[in-house]
């Protein structure tokens, strides 16, 4: 176990090193932050002191090694805009990204999961196709098309709610519907193949055959089966917590972390930019060894075999 | 006495297998220590229960994997290297048909491109489509059944329509890996019927490896009974089934269901033990009813027995050690 | 005995997509004993007591009659059901690895039909759950009810679900195929095991599978059945020694002798009908040699031969003294 643990760590550290490098190499080869934040017409002298401030005229590679040791004592370097710690910038729009992510992830679950339970126990029912179609729609339909469409008809026409902005909890309404409808879709969709799956199982029959009600079989042998697969669709949910709304809070101009990003990115705030994205890269690997675990706990196939099978 | 067309001697194959997701990895021996050989037109029956390497071994023969120790000949000549082009022109000469015949087949290829394709491969001269309806009527479909695909059949048409792709380059050595085990019991007959027939028609040596004895004395001129990657028993199939002389294949013949089966039982305690946990010694000594001090110890040689030169690796049956029980 | 079946099968027909894959099955199972059902892949053995109790899906349709000591129980409420099966009918099935639910201990399986049917809990059903693993021939029965499924043998795992289907102290057993899964020589244990156990507990048999020898040796009557019908009944040394259904004399002449001369072995010819498109009279017609234009006419019923015998066929006759011989 603690060699699973001890590799999966290793892994995890190598994906972030891995994405902060494409970062890195990426930003600086797009575009000249001097250029962007100080405009094109400004004196070359200023553009000169700037990238000498920023350390940007030194060679590529001087730089790269410069970032990682700063990120090895804890700093994640500075806004070329503001001047303050990027990592303080990005940290006080968290909470602003979580209070969408987060109710929106209750959403995928709460509707996704019984919804593809449901379907799954009703399959070819009335109920089933009407999941699965509104299942299609839901993931096929791009956020931002769901948003604009959710802001015409609620805020434009019926005028119920607000279109935009931060300012009451029912700003907030849209955009997490616009988060949370694409998620329970996919959500019902795989919920629902895992359950057709275990259904079709010889256990299921064999419980049936052995007089445990339907109810029971779907709650104590079904329902633990099914979690394996769809484990890994919620864990990938939790790893977009953070990065998971940037285009709905462009479309509802929420002050959350995606905006953040897309201003960071067009700016060329390459500081600020690297900080998400290896707070992205984290969360992510976070979710991925928590789904893993998870799965040793869910399925006993996958724990270390015991010595109690042992010939 | 002709050269044997299959000469396969000591073969050892390794495998490593890992216990559970975290565990350590452990060797394993699938095969330890095989020889077998086969002439022209002979058919030699490997049994055994799973996990006994009797399918490895066919797939060694076939130079399919390449043993650990030990040698194969085919024809005289030594099994070229895998990859090569004259183990890729040996291919022609020898073919593996296995258990699943649907698994074997491609769904969405007819059956007619289907037993084709190893004449285009081995780019056979001559008129393709009359090789096939001949290839077919051998094996008892017709011909338009060419232009079918594969769920259009039954399971035994298309275990034959996957004979019918095997014989197609007249190999010399068919190995046959469980051919009947996946179709009913009416249809088993008429396949091992027609690998019967199709032996003594065309000569061709079988390799037929399956769990049923009984199966393996109706088409087999020579029986191997192999018991955790060794032979424990080799002779011809009437003496084997009649009057087994290993523990093990005794067990085995005792086990077959029959009606009006006389005696009584062995009911061998346990299970096989995996390969991975060979036992010391004679590795079938744990479940075995007479086994002695020294079948812990030293592992029994194949050899023929004294009385009528049938080969079996039992210290007890060569009067190497005496039991203080007596063989049920 | 036979007076007072314990179950009794009527004209039971099931069919999936309105293709038929039982024809109208009539059979009793008397207390005790143990009943062997024969036949190929698809002539709907297993699918008539998946729909005697009531397994199948909600798709399939069921008609018929399956009374339990006189109580129908086909289409029954779903908590009648429930109580039936696994309390007064178990069943065990062909492979018993997938069986078995992969992420509950195998203690806890059967655990779980203690409670549901005898009602124990805690420490009591764990003391009967070991019990039952000791009585079905499981090694260190203690720790192995801590066991997952995986961690266990194809031998050991059917021998669990045999002290499942033992838990509800059942009357009677069905078991579909229970060793085909399984080596030769652990087909053998399993075999002695529910002979033995059938002995033991008074509990009645019924062994579904494709091999006759399986059959011939468990059971004191043998159903040959042929595409979702009966086609032969008879106690099972009568049934090998003179089979009088074609049929049922194929499947025996196509079975690899143990002795005597080898030949070619009698094959039946052709394959089993497609449902689509079954012949007009017998569905064995096709495929049989003693075939004459009436075979065609109508679906031949269960007629007697002799004293404790059936067969649909025609042109069988009740066997002579002379066939008895030993084949």
């Amino acid at each position: 176990m603690l060699r699973f643990l001890g590799f999966r760590l290793l892994r995890a550290i190598v994906t972030i090193v891995l994405v902060v490098t494409f970062a890195f190499v990426v930003l600086r080869l797009s575009g000249d932050p001097a250029l962007l934040i100080m405009s094109v017409d400004a004196p070359p002298e200023a553009i000169a002191a700037f990238r000498a401030a920023w350390g940007l005229d030194d060679p590529l590679w001087v730089q790269y090694i410069r970032y990682f040791n700063a990120i090895f004592h804890g700093d994640l370097g500075r806004s070329m805009r503001d001047g303050r710690d990027a990592i303080v910038l990005v940290t006080e729009r968290i909470p602003a990204t979580l209070a969408l992510t987060l109710p929106a992830l209750a959403i995928k679950i709460g509707i996704g999961v019984p919804a593809g339970v449901y379907a799954a126990l009703h399959r070819n029912s009335l109920a089933d196709r009407m999941v699965m179609v509104m299942a299609v729609a839901g993931f096929t339909i791009p956020s931002f098309v769901l948003g604009l469409i959710l802001v015409l008809v609620f805020a434009v026409q019926l005028g119920w709610l607000p279109s935009g902005g931060q300012e009451s909890w029912r700003h907030a309404i849209l955009p997490v519907i616009t988060l949370g409808v694409g998620g329970a879709a996919v959500l019902a969709r795989f919920t629902r193949s895992a359950m057709l799956e275990v259904l079709g199982q010889p256990f299921i029959r064999s419980a049936s055959a052995k007089g445990v009600p339907w109810a029971a079989v779907v709650r104590n042998h079904a329902l633990p089966n099914a979690a394996i697969p769809t484990v890994t669709i919620i864990g990938f949910m939790v790893g977009s917590l953070i990065a998971g709304a940037v285009v709905v809070e462009s479309v509802f101009s929420w002050p959350g972390v995606g905006r953040l990003l897309v201003v960071a990115v067009a700016n060329r705030d390459l500081a600020v930019v690297q900080c998400i994205l290896l707070l992205v890269a984290m969360t992510m690997v976070i979710a991925n060894l928590i789904v893993d675990l998870l799965y040793g706990a869910l399925d006993p196939r996958l724990r270390a075999t015991r010595t109690a099978g042992a010939h | 006495m002709t050269a044997p067309l299959l000469e396969a001697k000591g073969l050892v194959r390794r495998y490593v297998m890992r216990r559970g997701v975290f565990g350590r990895t452990v060797p394993v021996e699938a095969v330890a220590g095989v020889s077998l050989d086969l002439r022209v037109g002979e058919t030699l029956g490997l049994v055994g229960e799973s996990g006994c390497g009797k399918s490895t071994a066919g797939r060694l023969v076939l130079g399919l994997e390449t043993p650990d120790e030990g040698s194969v000949r085919f024809d005289g000549a030594p099994m070229p290297e895998p990859g090569t082009d004259a183990w890729r022109k040996l291919r022609a000469r020898m073919q593996l048909v296995f258990q699943d015949p649907l698994g074997a087949l491609d769904r969405r290829i007819t059956i007619g491109e289907q037993i084709a394709e190893p004449l285009v491969i081995h780019a056979t001269p001559g008129d393709h489509a009359a090789r096939v309806a001949e290839l077919l009527t051998s094996v008892g479909l017709r011909e338009e059944q060419a232009s079918r695909y594969p769920h259009e059949l039954s399971g035994g048409q298309r275990q034959r329509a996957v004979l019918a792709r095997a014989l197609a380059t007249e190999p010399a050595l068919i190995v046959a890996d469980e051919p009947i085990s996946a179709l009913d019991v009416s249809i088993q007959a008429q396949v091992m019927n027609l690998l019967a027939d199709i032996q003594a028609r065309r000569g061709t040596a079988l390799l037929f490896i399956s769990h049923d004895l009984r199966v393996v004395r109706q088409v087999s001129h020579r029986v191997a009974v192999m018991y955790l990657g060794k032979i424990v028993e080799e002779g011809d199939p009437d003496g084997v089934l009649q009057e087994p002389a290993h523990p093990y294949a005794q067990a085995l013949v005792s086990a077959i269901p029959a009606p009006g089966r006389q005696g009584k039982r062995i009911v061998l305690q346990g299970d096989p033990p995996s390969p991975a946990d060979r036992p010391t010694g004679c590795a079938f000594h744990p479940r075995c009813a007479v086994a002695v001090a020294m079948c812990r110890e030293v592992s029994p040689a194949l050899k023929p027995r004294a009385s009528d030169g049938r080969l079996v690796a039992c210290h007890l049956v060569h009067g190497d050690a005496v039991s203080l029980k007596v063989a049920a | 005995m036979r007076d007072v079946p314990l179950v009794s099968v009527r004209d039971l027909r099931v069919g999936f997509d309105g293709l038929p894959a039982v024809r109208g099955i009539s059979l009793d199972v008397g207390m005790g004993e143990a009943v062997g059902l024969v036949g190929e892949s698809g002539c709907g053995k297993s699918v008539t007591w998946l729909a005697a109790l009531g397994l199948l899906p909600k798709s399939a349709q069921v008609a018929g009659s399956v009374k339990l000591a006189g109580e129908e129980i086909l289409g029954a409420a779903p908590h009648v059901l429930d109580s039936v099966r696994g309390g007064r009918i178990a069943m065990i099935f062909q492979d018993p690895a997938s069986s078995l639910n992969p992420v509950h201990r195998v203690g806890a399986q059967v655990v779980e039909s203690l409670r549901l049917h005898r009602g124990m809990r805690g420490g009591a059903a764990r003391a009967e759950a070991k019990r039952l693993f000791d009585l079905v021939g499981i090694p260190d029965a203690a720790r192995r009810l801590d066991a997952y499924p995986h961690e266990l043998s194809g031998g050991q795992n059917q021998r669990v679900m045999i002290a499942i289907a033992l838990a509800g102290q059942p009357e009677l057993l069905v078991a579909d195929e229970p060793t085909t899964a399984l080596d030769v020589t652990i087909q053998a244990q399993i075999l002695e095991l529910l002979g033995a156990l059938r002995r033991d507990l008074g509990m009645a048999l019924v062994l579904i599978s494709h091999d006759l020898g399986v059959v011939a040796e468990t059971c004191d009557r043998v159903c040959v059945m042929y595409a979702g019908r009966i086609v032969e009944e008879a106690p099972a040394d009568a049934l090998f020694h003179a089979p009088s259904h074609p049929y049922a004399r194929g499947l025996l002449g196509a079975l690899p002798p143990i002795d005597g001369p080898r030949r070619p072995l009698a094959a039946i010819p052709g394959s089993v009908p497609d449902p689509n498109a079954m012949p007009p009279g017998c569905a064995f017609a096709p495929r049989c040699a003693h075939h004459i234009a009436a075979c065609d006419s109508a679906v031949p019923g269960l007629r007697p031969m002799g004293l404790d015998r059936r067969a649909a066929c025609i042109r069988a006759e009740a066997p002579v003294r002379a066939a008895l011989v030993p084949a």
